[in-house]
């Protein structure tokens, strides 16, 4: 047995208080694990949502798990804001780095490459790049007055994601959403909750193979069972909508947000053990 | 034929993405989508509408990065923004209201916009609620500018601002909105009482043109069923389907 293989807890366990953590925008989202974190009482995160994020990230921050959050936005989408997020904000008990999307991109993009930074169009004369103290302006080296934007490469400590499947090897079949191979190259470590494991190479298939993240990049690996409810996995089960109703509206005060999170994590005290 | 008020708002829109080839719509764009839709209906030219947030072929993309570099690439010909402020400049504000960085209201965030805004060739933006405290003098944040220095490579920029008021186009040299039309059961005072920055206007402001009976077919029959994937309620708010 591969030993990247293991349980819920222990990947868990082994997310330091402090990390710098990725999260994929709104699908492929490792909710039984944000769940294990909140139940740890893991603190001063720094989340790196990308581009955006939506309940895990919210639902962390109620939970007073983060310290800093590096993002292009976060809001619940159709649910409406994320009022968590939106607080803490104003209370200033967490740091915002504002962003735009592609530059959560290609910050990730130049970790993958192993460069200190990387141009981006746009920015200039946003309050975005304003208030961005790691965010600068050069003029391009091969024109003359073209100022561009450069930003500091991103690495991650961890990238989280769930995944329909992992095989033996711990290769993990992604499917369409190919944004989580740039997060994990860009990673120091990847943990992957996973739907199932599958006991063939998931990579001596053609059609599979081109859709998967080889082993190099798996530092740890577990079952979760439908492991991003209440939201979706592409292909496999659609959002709760009931649930994220339920939530959006709790989470308008933080007393109504924390007994929602007392109910919600007791349902995965038993599942997770 | 009798039509809603988001029918006129989508064929309004679909007027302005005529001749062009790929059409991308972000997140919560119901009637950007609508109007893309039905432009690429009885378009030859448009090749492409994207929508994000839409699992079914066409429309689902290959992708965000893949996204963001066809902008960079000028292979997106329009986009759509929105924002909780939109000033005089075009400057559009996405993140909040207050001092930054611990603002008294948080929204989002800027999202794509202070890189697509550049980048698009029409950008559009759109907003269903046309008061003044949308349309202000100056927003409190620019989480994209409407206008760049001239040495700042910038092929794209709004283009037009369409509310359930009027339509205005934007002037990028003079930057600055222009009047173009004012919606059927709407008056001039009431688009001045109703927005918070100067813009120019023609000596006699035309009533906007409402959707024709082949139009609102097209919507009903073809548009309605395509945004009803990603856009479930919406299309069964307007439509019931």
């Amino acid at each position: 047995m591969n030993e990247t293989i293991t349980d819920i807890i222990s990947l868990i366990n082994q997310i330091d208080d402090g990390s710098k953590i990725a999260i994929f925008k709104d699908c492929s989202v490792p909710m039984s694990l944000g769940r294990g974190l909140i139940k740890r009482q893991a603190r001063n995160l720094h989340l790196v949502t990308v581009p955006t994020g939506s309940f895990l990230p919210d639902m962390l921050i109620g939970a007073g798990c983060v310290s800093t959050i590096e993002t292009a936005g976060v809001s619940l989408g159709e649910f409406g804001l994320a009022n968590r997020f939106g607080s803490a904000i104003k209370e200033g008990s967490v740091t915002v780095l504002d962003a735009t999307c592609p530059a959560i991109y290609a910050g990730l993009q130049a970790s993958e490459k192993g460069i200190p930074f990387i141009p981006l169009r746009g920015l200039i004369g946003s309050d975005v790049l304003a208030n961005r103290e790691d965010f600068q302006i050069i003029d391009n080296p091969f024109e003359k007055d073209d100022p561009i934007a450069v930003l500091p490469a991103i690495q991650p400590d961890f990238t989280v994601f769930h995944a329909p499947m992992a095989d033996q090897a711990g290769n993990v079949y992604l499917g369409r959403q190919a944004e989580l191979k740039i997060m994990a190259h860009a990673s120091k470590k990847t943990f992957v909750t996973v739907e199932k494991i599958v006991d063939f190479n998931i990579m001596d298939h053609e059609e599979l193979g081109s859709a998967s993240l080889s082993h190099l990049y798996v530092d740890g690996i577990a079952v979760a069972s439908n492991g991003c409810w209440p939201l979706n996995l592409p292909g496999h089960y659609d959002y709760d909508r009931k649930t994220i109703q339920s939530y959006a509206h709790a989470a308008k005060n933080q007393e109504t947000f924390n007994s929602w999170i007392d109910i919600h994590l007791g349902k995965e005290l038993n599942e997770t053990g | 034929m009798t039509y809603a008020t988001e029918e006129l708002l989508i064929s309004t829109i679909a007027h302005l993405l005529d001749g062009l080839k790929h059409i991308a719509v972000g997140v919560l764009s119901p009637i950007p989508g609508s109007a893309a839709l039905l432009a690429a209906s009885r378009s030859a030219t448009i090749k492409k509408v994207s929508i994000i947030g839409s699992m079914k072929e066409p429309y689902r993309l290959d992708g965000a990065v893949d996204l963001f570099d066809c902008a960079a690439q000028g292979r997106i010909d329009a986009f759509f923004l929105s924002g909780g402020q939109i000033d005089g400049q075009a400057n559009v504000n996405l993140t909040g209201i207050g001092q930054y960085p611990n603002q008294d209201t948080r929204w989002s965030g800027a999202f794509g916009s202070a890189y697509l805004y550049f980048l698009v060739s029409k950008v559009i933006l759109f907003r269903e609620e046309h008061t003044r405290r949308v349309f202000v003098p100056k927003v409190d944040f620019i989480s994209a500018p409407g206008t760049s220095a001239p040495n700042v490579y910038r092929p794209g920029g709004p283009y037009a601002l369409v509310t359930p008021l009027c339509l205005f186009s934007f002037n990028r040299t003079k930057e600055c909105f222009r009047l173009e039309s004012i919606h059927p059961g709407h008056t001039l005072e009431e688009v001045r009482d109703n927005t918070g920055f100067e813009f120019d206007l023609p000596a006699s402001v035309p009533e906007t043109a409402i959707p024709d009976s082949q139009t609102l077919q097209l919507i009903r029959n073809k548009v309605a069923p395509i945004i009803a994937d990603p856009y479930p309620d919406f299309a069964r708010k307007i439509w019931g389907v």
